[in-house]
């Protein structure tokens, strides 16, 4: 059979410009509907937003590699501003490092951070349904994470206040080292130096997820150095997105007041909001993969070496998935499937620990608030590649 | 040991070779004549042994020949008699069996790695024809004591050839270097592994390194070897909505919940993320996850819906659903 390729359409948008990162959908249904593969002069990358070519890409680890970083530069050739993390590395090293986190973060595992975990959303949403008017980012969303997963990672407490300032810096460096990523750098150095302190084994207490990972250096699994990068990437890739997950969350259903009304009569379904809003408001929209060798996607040749943008939040919406109401929240959709925690062999390994925490913040706040609605404009946060709001200001009726 | 669930078949004993030390082959035709219904690569039938012992056995014939079905059984000695049984069967032997069902169906992909211990062999052997017929890229890695308790590797090996046929014997190379072989993920390439608890297990470990939904078992129980762990069609209960939902062979419980309209939270489908673990309320299940610890194997209080079923003998999961 003859494979029929042509060229990719050329986008002369930049999706990392300013309009395109506060309100993003607009932009990403024109690259939808431009072609399945995309040329984004812009960045000089290739780019699929449709759920078929995005899942492909995913999924297909050999040919579109994560050794050349998740950014737009190839950190083969060019060495990144840190060592390569799990997400920038490909089997056999990936597989190795996987296999530890897999070992330490599992159903079980997780379960038992359900009673810690939910205290403190107990009194974080106490407080706020005493309230009339309160802010669902900086008052609940980028609190509760910080409240719980650094004591389950086993972190010591000074030191904590770089974590939003590191997450900030590693996402935003998976976009163009525009002004964005440059204010995201602006004191670097201190912050990763802080976290990478955080990640010692001296540094951390004996029970956490950071010591479970030291324990397979024992096991002769991982090296030292392997450990103090798992534990990097937990700390990096477990705060912010959260926030983003917890905030996002509330930003859709404080629209849906039925949706809200509904989650108070059947509280059960939380877990399923929370799913259909990481679907609906993906807090990580995008980064890049690395194509190892030429190939052809969506009938266009992509040569070895070029950088493709995978639009995760974009194939979250993709109609020819989800459906003519694919930009809509529906408490009945079945969500399953979305690629919000990615596909394949680098999906998300913390996914059942943010799961909780988003599940458990919900619960709690629908079991003391009638009612939610917007008290004004949320304020989108400028961010290379995750989607979310600096602030969300929302109006409650307390039950 | 389980109950026997559907129609049952009048056979006969056609022919019966040893195929290795203390393995035999068994042919088996319909007394009436008739070709079997036809079967899916993984598919095993039921087997009544005698004094009511009913044991599963996967087939290893190919599913383009109807007119009879194959199987492979190990004998144990210090089993509870029903392999015993089985190698006292001689030819033109009536013997009652069930139709062949598939619980261990081949999911269609671009790329397999068979993996085999000892007589788990058996249900692969189909699979490699469909792999081979469709052009598929595969390899089979089997191992075993020594070649001679190795049922059906040579006519492997001479059928496919040493490239796709990697044939481990413990006696000349050691035992299987699991590391080595499931080191390395491939893209697309589903993993189909057969064998004892003790390599399943430690196939398991190893596959947290691979794609959710890579891998893919069945379980040769060690009282029985040689026969499959679980067996017929189980039902779900939902306790709180009092519905219950039959689980065929081809579906998993996930699937089966689904199609009622009940929702599961799930995500990687795969065994792998824990999104869909569920609450057992009786019943015992067969884990064939890849994360569950062993506490919460042995405690059997939780299961994911998207890969586990009943256990053997266990005809009914009520599930917190």
């Amino acid at each position: 059979m003859t494979v029929i390729t042509h060229d990719a359409n050329v986008l002369g948008e930049d999706p990392f410009d300013t309009a395109n990162l506060l309100d993003p959908y607009p932009f990403l249904g024109r690259l939808r509907d431009a072609g399945a593969v995309s040329y984004l002069e812009s960045t000089g990358s290739y780019a699929v937003a449709g759920y078929q070519e995005v899942y492909e890409v995913l999924t297909d680890f050999e040919t579109y590699i994560s050794s050349g970083g998740l950014g737009p530069r190839d950190i083969r050739k060019d060495s990144g501003w840190r060592p390569p993390s799990i997400l920038e590395s490909d089997p056999p090293i990936h597989t190795v490092m996987r296999r530890a986190l897999t070992g330490v973060i599992n159903p079980s595992t997780v379960r038992a951070l359900r009673e810690p975990f939910t205290p403190p959303a107990v009194e974080l949403t106490e407080q706020l349904a005493q309230r009339e008017r309160f802010d669902a980012i900086t008052d609940l969303a980028e609190k509760y994470p910080l409240r719980v997963f650094p004591d389950a990672v086993g972190i010591p407490d000074v030191g904590r206040e770089h974590l939003l300032p590191y997450g900030n810096m590693v996402f935003n460096a998976f976009g163009p080292e525009n002004y964005i990523f440059k204010q995201a750098f602006a004191q670097g150095d201190e912050h990763a130096a802080a976290v990478m302190r955080n990640c010692q084994r001296e540094n951390l207490d004996d029970v956490g997820f950071g010591a479970q990972i030291w324990k397979r250096v024992e096991d002769g699994l991982i090296t030292e150095q392997q450990a103090t990068l798992l534990v990097r990437a937990l700390l990096s890739a477990g705060v912010d997105t959260t926030i983003f997950g917890i905030g996002n969350t509330l930003s859709v259903l404080a629209r849906y007041p039925a949706a809200w009304a509904r989650l108070r009569e059947n509280p059960k379904l939380a877990k399923f909001a929370v799913d259909e809003a990481l679907r609906l408001e993906s807090p990580f929209q995008k980064f890049h993969r690395t194509v190892a060798v030429d190939t052809v996607l969506g009938g266009v040749h992509l040569p070895a070496g070029a950088k493709v943008l995978v639009f995760l939040g974009a194939a979250n919406r993709d109609p020819r998935k989800w459906g003519e109401n694919a930009d809509d929240f529906d408490l009945n959709r079945n969500a399953s499937g979305h690629v919000a925690f990615g596909m394949g062999l680098h999906q998300c390994v913390g996914q059942p620990i943010a799961r909780l925490e988003m599940e458990i913040v919900l619960q709690q706040l629908l079991e003391r608030v009638a009612a939610i609605e917007p008290d004004g404009a949320p304020a989108p946060i400028l961010h290379n590649v995750l989607r979310g709001f600096e602030s969300l200001p929302v109006r409650i009726t307390a039950a | 040991m389980s109950a026997s669930a559907g129609a049952t078949i009048d056979a006969v004993v056609d022919q019966v070779d040893r195929v290795a030390d203390q393995v035999v082959s068994l042919v088996l035709r319909r007394a009436d004549g008739q070709p079997f219904q036809p079967w899916q690569p993984g598919a095993h039938i039921d087997v009544h042994v005698g004094d009511g012992l009913v044991r599963q056995y996967s087939l290893c014939s190919s599913p383009d020949e109807l007119d009879h079905l194959r199987i492979g059984v190990l004998h144990v000695p210090d089993s509870r008699g029903g392999s015993k049984a089985v190698h006292a069967l001689l030819a033109g032997t009536p013997l009652t069996i069930s139709e062949p069902r598939n619980n261990f169906p081949m999911r269609d992909s671009r790329r397999y790695l068979f993996l085999a211990g000892g007589i788990g062999i058996t249900p692969l052997i189909p699979m490699l024809e469909a792999a081979e017929a469709a052009g598929k890229e595969w390899t089979l890695v089997y191992g075993g004591r020594s070649r001679n308790t190795m049922a059906f590797a040579q006519q492997l090996e001479d059928r496919y050839g040493p490239d796709r046929i990697r044939i481990i014997a413990e006696d000349e190379a050691g035992r299987l270097d699991l590391d080595q072989i499931l080191g390395m993920p491939r893209a697309h390439m589903l993993v189909y592994a057969c064998g004892p608890g003790g390599l399943l297990g430690a196939v398991e470990e190893r596959c947290m390194g691979w794609p959710p939904g890579a891998l893919h078992t069945e379980r040769f129980v060690a009282s029985t070897l040689g026969a499959a762990a679980a067996n017929a069609p189980f039902e779900v209960e939902l306790a709180r909505t009092g519905t219950t939902v039959t689980v065929p062979n081809d579906k998993t419980i996930l699937e089966a919940v689904e199609e009622v309209g009940v929702r599961v939270l799930s995500s990687c489908r795969g065994g792998l993320c824990g999104t869909c673990e569920t609450q057992i309320i009786s019943g015992e299940p067969e884990h064939r996850d890849a994360v569950l610890s062993q506490e919460d194997r042995d405690a059997g209080e939780v299961m994911l819906v998207c890969v586990s079923r009943a256990a053997a003998g266990c005809p009914r999961l009520v599930l917190d659903l």
